[in-house]
C-alpha cells in the first residue's frame, strides 16, 4: 500500500521485468536466483505473473490463442509437453467460472472493447490458468464496481495456496475487506516505511498516509 | 525469425533487367516495338474485336509506359518496360490450339492453390489461355453461364462486345490499353437476373513460367439484377521465373446484384504483375472486394469502382505483405457518383527486408453524391529499418452533405503489447510473430468466405512464423 506516486507500480513493473524501467541499484532474489538477470518471459516461465493495472488491447489475437501460447511456452520451458486446443479448453472451463466469464470470451480479441471490469477479470482469469508461484496484482481494484471487486477477490482467494504468494498493490483498504492480507507493507517515496499485519490497513484507512510520508521522506534523505 | 536476406535474396536479379544501368526511355523503349510486332501477328478475330484491339494498341503506343505521373509517383515500371517479353500463346509454335500449353501444368500443381474445395467451380488458365482439362464447373444452374472468353468471342454466345472495353476504360491507363490490344482469353461470367451461385467461382491464372512471356488475361463478369456470386481470381506460378502478367477484369453489377470478389496474387518472386479490376455498380448493388498481394518482384493492383446508382455499397479491403526487395503497389479508386452510397475501405501492409509498399486510395465524391458515407484507412507495419511504405489516402469531396473519414498509419511493433506478451511467458520471437499476425489477421477477418479466410490465415501465420516462405 502507499500513496500515489510512492513507487508501488514501479515495484510491480520492475519485478515483472518491464524493459522501460532501468534498475540502478539493488538486487532481487527469487527462489535463490537473481531475478533482475532474467528476461520477462523467463520470469513468467519461472512462475512470476503480473496482473496489469492497464491491460493491453491486442486486436486480432483471440484470448484462447494467446493464453494457450503462454501456457504452452511455460510448459515447454519447464520440460513439459504442450497441450492441444481441446485439452486446453477443458482446462480453462473451470477457470472461467471462477471469474464469472462466459466461454464466448475465448474467441474475443485480447482486451479489445472490454469494459474496465472485464479487463481486470480477464487478468485474474489468466492468472488462474497460468497458476503462478508469485502473482503481483497492480491496482487490480482500481475502477472496479463492487460486484466486479467481489469476483476478482473471490478469484484471488480461491487460488491462494501454501505453494504460491500474491503481492497485492493497492491504494485503498477497500480491496482488503475481500482479500485478507497476511502482511501489509507501506511504501512511501520508493521505500518500505512501515510493515505490519492486516490491522495496519485499517489504521491507514483511518489516518491516511500523511503521517507515514514524513517517515519516508526522512528515510529517503537519510539513505 | 525470418532471415530476409537469404530467404528472398534471389529477387535482386529480377528488377535489374538485361541492360543493367542503361536509362530507359519509357515513352518508346524497344519493348513497345516488340508488343507491336506481336500485335500484328495475332490470329484472325471478329471485326469488333480487331477494332477494339487496334484502339488499345494505338492508345498504348500514344501513352507509352507510365512515367512518374500522379498515379505512378512511387512506382517505376522501368523493369517491365526494358524487358521485351514474348506474348504467350502467339509465340508458341504456330497458333496454339485448345489446351496446347495446359499439358505443361498438371492438376497436382494446382492442388495447393485450390483451398481443398472440390465443389467450387474452377476455371484454369495457363499463360492466359483457358484449359478445359484442368477446369471443372458443372452444375452452375440455368441462370448462370460461365465460359472461356475466347470461346464466347468465337461463337458470339453472350455477346461480350456489349461490355468489353466499356467498363475498363483505357484513355489514361497504359496497361489496360495494352491488355485491350491483346484481348483473347479469360473468363466470361454471366449471371442472369436473380441467379444465385452457391459455390464460389474460382478463376486460376497459372504462369507456366517458361520463356520470358507476357500474358494478358481479360475477364468479364456481368451480374444482372439481384444476382449473387463469389468470384475468386488467383494468380499463381508453377516455376519461379521471370514473366509478366498484365490482367484486366471488368465487372458490371446490375440493380441489387451482390458480388464478392477476391483477388489472390501469389505470383513468382521474380515476376511482374499489373492487374486492374474495374467495376460499375447500379443502384442497391453490393460489391465486396478483397485483395491479397504477396507475390512478384514488382506488382501493382488497381481496384477501381464507380458507384453509379443510388444506395450502391462497396467494401474494398486488402492485405499486402512484402519482403526482400519486392515492390508492391496498391491503387484503389471509389467514385461516388450517386447519392446515399456507403463505401468502406481498409488496406493493411506488413513490410520487411528492403521492400517497398505503396498504397494510393482515392475517394471522389461527385456533386450529386449527397449522403455519401465513406470510410477509408490504410495501416502499415514496418518490420525492418530498411523497409519503406508510401501511403496516400486521397479524399475529394464536391458534395456538401456527406460523412467521410480517411487516415493512414505507419508504425512498428508496439513495445507495450510486446511486454504484455513477454510477461505471460511468450518470448520475443513468438510475440513478434503473434503481433505481426494479429495486425494482418484483423483485415483477413473481413473475408466472408470461410475456407478462403482460413487458408489465408494459415498462409500468413506460416509466413510470419518463418516456417514457410
Amino acid at each position: 500500500m502507499g500513496p500515489n506516486g510512492s513507487g508501488k507500480s514501479t515495484l510491480a513493473q520492475v519485478l515483472a521485468g518491464n524493459p522501460t524501467y532501468e534498475v540502478t541499484r539493488g538486487t532481487v532474489s527469487y527462489n535463490g536466483q537473481n531475478l533482475l538477470e532474467m528476461d520477462p518471459e523467463v520470469r513468467a516461465q519461472n512462475g512470476i505473473f503480473l496482473a496489469f493495472q492497464y491491460p493491453v488491447e491486442i486486436p486480432g489475437v483471440s484470448i484462447a490463442y494467446f493464453l494457450r501460447s503462454a501456457y504452452n511456452e511455460i510448459r515447454k520451458a519447464n520440460g513439459m509437453e504442450e497441450i492441444d486446443p481441446l485439452e486446453f479448453l477443458d482446462l480453462v472451463e473451470d477457470k472461467l467460472k471462477l471469474v464469472d466469464m462466459d466461454q464466448a470470451l475465448l474467441s474475443r480479441s485480447v482486451n479489445q472493447g472490454f469494459s474496465g471490469g472485464e479487463k481486470k477479470r480477464n487478468e485474474i482469469f489468466q492468472m488462474a490458468v497460468l497458476s503462478p508461484r508469485l502473482a503481483i496484482l497492480d491496482e487490480t481494484d482500481s475502477g472496479l464496481d463492487i460486484d466486479a471487486l467481489r469476483i476478482v477477490a473471490q478469484g484471488v482467494n480461491t487460488l491462494r495456496s501454501p505453494e504460491n504468494a500474491t503481492i497485492v498493490v493497492t491504494h485503498y483498504q477497500r480491496l482488503l475487506n475481500y482479500i485478507v492480507p497476511d502482511f501489509v507493507h507501506v511504501i512511501a517515496n520508493g521505500r518500505i516505511v512501515k510493515s505490519g499485519g492486516k490491522e495496519l490497513a485499517f489504521e491507514l484507512e483511518e489516518k491516511g498516509y500523511d503521517w507515514l510520508q514524513n517517515v519516508g521522506a526522512d528515510a529517503g534523505a537519510a539513505a | 525469425m525470418i532471415d530476409t536476406a537469404t530467404r528472398k535474396g534471389t529477387r535482386d536479379n529480377a528488377a535489374v533487367g538485361k541492360n543493367g544501368a542503361d536509362p530507359v526511355n519509357l515513352r518508346a523503349p524497344g519493348s513497345i516495338e516488340a508488343y507491336r510486332a506481336d500485335f500484328e501477328r495475332q490470329p484472325a478475330a471478329p471485326e469488333w474485336l480487331r477494332s477494339l484491339r487496334a484502339e488499345g494498341m494505338a492508345r498504348f503506343e500514344a501513352l507509352g509506359f507510365p512515367t512518374k505521373n500522379e498515379d505512378w509517383h512511387f512506382t517505376s515500371v522501368a523493369p517491365i518496360a526494358e524487358q521485351s517479353f514474348r506474348t504467350a500463346m502467339i509465340n508458341k509454335a504456330g497458333v496454339s490450339s485448345e489446351g496446347s500449353t495446359a499439358g505443361m501444368v498438371a492438376a497436382a500443381d494446382l492442388r495447393r492453390f485450390t483451398f481443398d474445395q472440390p465443389t467450387w467451380h474452377t476455371l484454369v488458365f495457363v499463360n492466359g489461355e483457358f484449359s478445359e482439362n484442368l477446369s471443372s464447373y458443372a452444375g452452375l444452374g440455368e441462370k448462370v453461364r460461365v465460359n472461356s472468353l475466347a470461346k464466347a468471342i468465337h461463337s458470339g454466345v453472350g455477346r461480350p462486345e456489349r461490355h468489353l472495353g466499356k467498363i475498363a476504360v483505357f484513355d489514361n491507363h497504359a496497361f489496360t490499353a495494352l491488355n485491350t490490344a491483346f484481348i483473347r482469353d479469360g473468363a466470361f461470367v454471366e449471371l442472369q437476373a436473380d441467379a444465385v451461385v452457391d459455390q464460389p467461382i474460382h478463376l486460376i491464372f497459372v504462369a507456366e513460367g517458361q520463356g520470358e512471356a507476357v500474358s494478358h488475361p481479360r475477364n468479364l463478369i456481368v451480374a444482372a439484377q439481384n444476382s449473387r456470386a463469389s468470384i475468386i481470381e488467383s494468380y499463381i506460378c508453377v516455376r519461379d521465373n521471370l514473366y509478366f502478367t498484365n490482367a484486366v477484369t471488368e465487372i458490371s453489377l446490375g440493380e441489387g446484384a451482390h458480388i464478392d470478389h477476391y483477388k489472390i496474387q501469389l505470383e513468382s518472386e521474380k515476376s511482374f504483375h499489373v492487374g486492374t479490376t474495374q467495376i460499375r455498380q447500379a443502384r442497391d448493388s453490393q460489391l465486396h472486394s478483397f485483395s491479397y498481394a504477396v507475390g512478384g518482384s514488382l506488382a501493382r493492383t488497381n481496384i477501381y469502382t464507380s458507384l453509379d446508382g443510388d444506395a450502391a455499397t462497396c467494401t474494398l479491403n486488402g492485405l499486402y505483405l512484402t519482403d526482400g526487395v519486392q515492390h508492391i503497389d496498391n491503387q484503389t479508386s471509389i467514385e461516388h457518383i450517386a447519392p446515399n452510397c456507403p463505401s468502406h475501405e481498409v488496406y493493411k501492409g506488413v513490410l520487411d527486408g528492403r521492400s517497398h509498399g505503396v498504397f494510393n486510395g482515392k475517394v471522389y465524391v461527385h456533386p450529386e453524391a449527397q449522403k455519401t458515407d465513406g470510410k477509408q484507412s490504410n495501416n502499415n507495419l514496418l518490420l525492418s529499418p530498411s523497409a519503406r511504405v508510401d501511403t496516400k489516402p486521397q479524399l475529394e469531396i464536391f458534395a456538401d452533405d456527406v460523412k467521410c473519414t480517411h487516415g493512414a498509419t505507419v508504425g512498428r511493433l508496439d513495445e507495450v503489447a510486446m511486454f504484455y506478451l513477454n510477461s505471460r511467458g511468450i518470448g520475443r520471437e513468438s510475440a513478434r510473430t503473434l503481433l505481426t499476425y494479429a495486425f494482418a489477421a484483423d483485415v483477413l477477418e473481413t473475408i466472408e468466405l470461410k475456407p478462403l479466410r482460413e487458408q489465408l490465415e494459415r498462409l500468413v501465420l506460416a509466413r510470419f512464423a518463418g516456417s514457410e516462405s
